[in-house]
């Protein structure tokens, strides 16, 4: 496929793009932080993946293979729309195989596939800063990160536990990155958090309404926030995926025609993958669902 | 096989195929041209040029074609558009001084030189549905005036100023160069330059609203409307190779300048401040609404006491632009189920255990919520 | 004219060093204020205020409304600008620090650990949506305790410390009449074992038997914890039952200031007598 006549390589001008790598750069140096940068305005709606869009763009080069996914799929049309815009304006390779991408575009999920050092995932993030729901003003937080004042962050905790008997945040999980920057990491489900830390790929995450763009270095320490007494702790489901039989896997909970549910992988990919080595689940059955 | 949500990009063509069928309608009524567009809905052009940041009726005409009259569609085609066009350079300051007056109202003189210019206005037409419109008829003539209008007039709010009634309007200090919004993301406390460009490119509904509010009491700014003027002001480049300015054009601005009330402080004596707005084309609804909301925004400035949502530059200046604003509450739309798969998840396991503490509830499909991996 | 007569009533009633009346040790004082002043615009808020507190001495400012009392506590808890003069406070560790040359994470430190301040609405001072056991553990979350059920059972002691039922624990401060919240705002300051609480009219939204049982607490705690405080109060039995010094303000400046007995049994200065006549006598 060749690239869209009439604009760049990618979309963006070349001037762009290394105004948004000095930011990316400056992202990878202070792990955590949150780089402001001149986002700009996209032919994509903002919310719907603008920053991981200007990230993706300003470090795609011609003989990289892109993979997009959105909720772990390459097949949700928001990733299929991703994908086709980074065809038409840059025309480099796309794959659904997590180990053939030089980049990875995501929303909302970590591919389960362990990822290498000579790839690169780029998140999708819809609001930068962890504390913005307990405190709205970016000036306040601000401060708060420049002083590494998080009580705030840990008082909602406590607060859960003392309402819930457990935290009560599931998506979203706020971290603490190389033990100094408080990071949200996107809404990826905390079972996705876990992947965040020491990954030998380089993480970067564009927020483009927001104008921020923030990094997790490879090997960097990432920390879930918790106590020493209620530790961090995942999602798991009493039973496998319903398809590739896999246990260590997200599971997306799909409402049959019949009324039934079944729970299947969320990474179509990882599932896909073990399904073609010979893995069947209870329900390996074709099943017609009309989107 | 089964598969969440499969054939997306075919979905993707046939919803474009069906969105060019629906915009175009019944092919044997004729289509419209950019040149209807643009004569016929000037107004609508206008709004799109000004919050689309850009100044160009034909490409405005175009997005709102193109999205089928939504306005806020054809201000993000516009703005799309606009961010990958080169930039050649910066206009020198337009001086609205020298206006080419169509339409120039002050509340706050009866008369004042360069008179009262009532010029096309909706503002006195009684709002009764002219049914001769429905079908077409011939072009009107518009009235003349024996004598041309000055070539300048001045501000009403400079003639306060020769008093010293009005506070000076003055470069901040080594007249530093204004942020470009666009190319530069917006900092908190921003200034009033910064302020005044986030405004400008904001959304007018957005604007009259909290302007509105700050008639009602919250903020109240006592505002005036001191001087409203609406015309052409020759645009102005200074070419590095000629060293002087040339003009390159002109465009159509609407400008007002509010004026308020102020008690003055310890340094300032009492005196009048300013509201100010200014917007592409014929936008007075806009204008007005951005200078009431500038003014609010000036409370920490003056020493006033922040109380009403129009004085608070983070809460304002975040929620202008309605390019954001649209894209991000139509995110919504996208999907969520891995987050809703998590949420679906703790409330079961609430539930579960409330339900514990009471008699056995129902079953729980498919998740044992108690079962928890503890990771090191 | 009355500046003349006050600064000899405060010549009179500063006599020696104020370790010695508070019974403390000698040597440099916990805070040393001087020549403190503010204005807003062209009015005075604050002028030329200079005093030491040594460390478990407690100081009532009293004055009407406007006299400049809370500015000047404003002033203290570096939550005003100063326009002139300076604060230094005994850092553990480091000596008489000028807050002012302190880095703003070292101030904040120092405002979350060892300085406490005491609003007059409870409001202004508790987060309102969440439970009791959140306001009183914030501090030490702040500070890096990381142990639930440690965070919670020092709630649950400063509950019980502050007299208030250990079992309301969980519940929002919205549910608890005016004097709990100002012992909840007083346990959420303390729970760090701060050495100086800012206290800005404490008792002074509260019922009249409230207030007494509240004003017993205060004096409780301050003497068991050894704290230092500054307490402002328009209330001169809130200052005669908690302060060992008293200082009084009018129209921004100190007209006089000594041991709270003697200045509100033998006030000198005109004003002081105003104010214990027409107060104390009740």
């Amino acid at each position: 496929m060749n690239a869209l006549p009439g604009y760049n390589f990618a979309y963006l001008d070349e001037q762009t793009k290394r105004m948004i790598r000095r930011a990316l750069l400056k992202a990878v140096a202070i792990p955590g932080y949150q780089v402001p940068f001149g986002s700009r305005e996209m032919p994509l709606p903002y919310g719907w993946g603008t920053g991981g869009i200007q990230v993706t763009a300003s470090i795609l080069g011609q003989e990289d293979v892109l993979k997009v996914i959105d909720q772990g799929s390459d097949d949700t049309t928001n990733a299929v729309n991703i994908r086709r815009f980074f065809n038409r304006t840059a025309g480099m390779a796309t794959t659904d195989r997590t180990e053939e991408a030089s980049i990875i575009q995501t929303r909302h999920r970590i591919p389960e596939k362990p990822l290498n050092e000579n790839q690169i995932l780029v998140f999708q993030v819809p609001l930068p800063e962890p504390m913005t729901r307990l405190e709205p003003r970016e000036a306040v937080t601000r401060k708060l990160h420049a002083l590494a004042d998080y009580g705030l962050m840990h008082v909602k905790l406590y607060e859960d536990i003392a309402r819930y008997g457990h935290i009560a945040t599931t998506y979203d999980y706020p971290v603490l990155v190389n033990g100094r920057y408080l990071m949200a990491p996107s809404p990826i489900p905390k079972f996705d958090n876990p992947k965040l830390h020491m990954s030998p790929a380089l993480q970067l995450f564009g927020a483009g309404r927001e104008k921020r763009v923030y990094a997790i270095p490879p090997w960097t320490r990432v920390e879930s926030l918790d106590f020493e007494d209620h530790p961090f702790s995942i999602q798991r489901w009493q039973q496998p995926c319903a398809l590739c039989d896999a246990e260590d896997s997200f599971l997306d909970e799909v409402v049959l025609d019949g009324g039934g549910r079944m729970f299947v992988c969320s990474d179509s990919d990882y599932c896909q993958t073990r399904q073609a080595a010979g893995h069947t689940g209870s329900e390996n059955t074709p099943t017609e669902v009309s989107a | 096989m089964y598969v969440a949500v499969k054939g997306g990009e075919s979905a993707i063509l046939n919803s474009y195929e069906l969105l060019a069928a629906e915009r175009r309608g019944d092919p044997d009524v004729p289509e419209l041209t950019l040149a209807q567009i643009r004569q016929q809905m000037r107004l609508a052009v206008d709004r799109v040029m000004g919050e689309g940041s850009l100044y160009d009726e034909d490409l405005a005409a175009l997005a709102l074609k193109q999205a089928a009259g939504d306005q806020v569609e054809a201000i993000f085609l516009l703005r799309a558009y606009r961010t990958t066009l080169p930039r050649f350079g910066y206009s020198v300051p337009i001086d609205t001084a020298r206006m080419a007056l169509r339409r120039r109202i002050s509340a706050t003189f009866k008369d004042l030189p360069g008179g009262q210019v009532l010029g096309p206005t909706y503002d006195y037409t009684q709002r009764l549905l002219d049914f001769s419109l429905a079908d077409t008829a011939d072009a009107p003539t518009p009235p003349r005036v024996d004598e041309p209008l000055p070539a300048t007039s001045p501000r009403v709010t400079d003639l306060l100023g020769e008093e010293g009634m009005i506070e000076a309007e003055r470069p901040a200090a080594g007249d530093p160069a204004p942020t470009d919004l666009s190319r530069e993301p917006l900092r908190f406390p921003a200034n009033r330059a910064t302020r005044l460009q986030n405004l400008a490119r904001g959304d007018e509904g957005y604007l009259l609203a909290l302007g509105y509010s700050t008639q009602r009491g919250y903020a109240n700014s006592h505002p005036f409307a001191g001087e409203i003027r609406m015309g052409e002001v020759p645009l102005e480049i200074i070419p590095e190779e000629l060293g002087f300015a040339i003009t390159i054009g002109q465009i159509t601005l609407t400008e007002c300048q509010m004026i308020n009330q102020f008690a003055g402080s310890s340094d300032v004596p009492p005196q009048f401040t300013r509201g100010y707005g200014l917007a592409f084309g014929e936008s007075e609804r806009k204008s007005m609404g951005m200078a009431l909301v500038d003014r609010a925004l000036r409370a920490q400035e003056l020493g006033e006491e922040i109380t009403s949502p129009a004085q608070q530059a983070e809460f304002v200046l975040s929620h202008t632009d309605n390019v954001e604003a649209s894209g991000f509450v139509q995110h919504l739309k996208l999907p969520h189920y891995v987050d809703f798969q998590s949420e679906l998840e703790l409330l079961r396991k609430m539930r579960a255990s409330s339900a514990k503490v009471g008699a056995g509830d129902t079953a729980i499909p498919g998740v044992q919520p108690s079962a928890e991996r503890e990771e090191a | 004219m009355s500046a003349q007569h006050g600064d000899r009533a405060a010549a009179a009633k500063t006599p020696g060093p104020l370790s010695q009346l508070a019974g403390k040790g000698g040597g440099a004082p916990l805070l040393r204020v001087e020549g403190l002043s503010r204005k807003y615009g062209g009015r005075i808020g604050c002028s030329d205020v200079s005093f030491d507190l040594h460390a478990g001495e407690v100081l009532a400012v009293v004055g009407e409304s406007g006299s400049g009392k809370s500015t000047l506590l404003q002033l203290l808890a570096t939550r005003l600008a100063l326009d002139a003069g300076s604060l230094h406070y005994q850092i553990t560790g480091r000596g008489l620090v000028d807050l002012s040359a302190l880095s703003e994470a070292d101030r904040r430190w120092l405002m979350r650990t060892d300085w406490g301040y005491v609003e007059q609405n409870p409001r202004d001072g508790l987060r309102m949506n969440v439970s009791a056991g959140a306001n009183v553990g914030e501090r030490l979350m702040a500070v890096g305790a990381r142990h639930y059920g440690e965070i919670r059972s020092t709630a649950k002691d400063w509950l019980q410390r502050v007299e208030m039922d250990p079992a309301r624990l969980d519940e929002l401060p919205t549910g608890f009449s005016g004097g709990m919240q100002q012992r909840l705002q007083i346990a959420r300051n303390l729970v760090t074992r701060p050495r100086l609480v800012f206290m800005d009219e404490p008792t002074a939204g509260l019922d009249v038997s409230v207030q007494a049982r509240l004003l017993d607490l205060l004096r409780e705690l301050v003497t068991d914890l050894g704290l230092a405080a500054v307490i402002v109060t328009h209330d001169l039995a809130v200052a005669r039952l908690l302060a060992h010094r008293i200082l009084v303000m009018r129209e921004g400046r100190v007209v006089e200031t000594g041991l709270t007995d003697q200045v509100l049994d033998d006030p000198q200065h005109p004003y002081t007598q105003l104010l214990v006549s027409s107060v104390l006598q009740v």
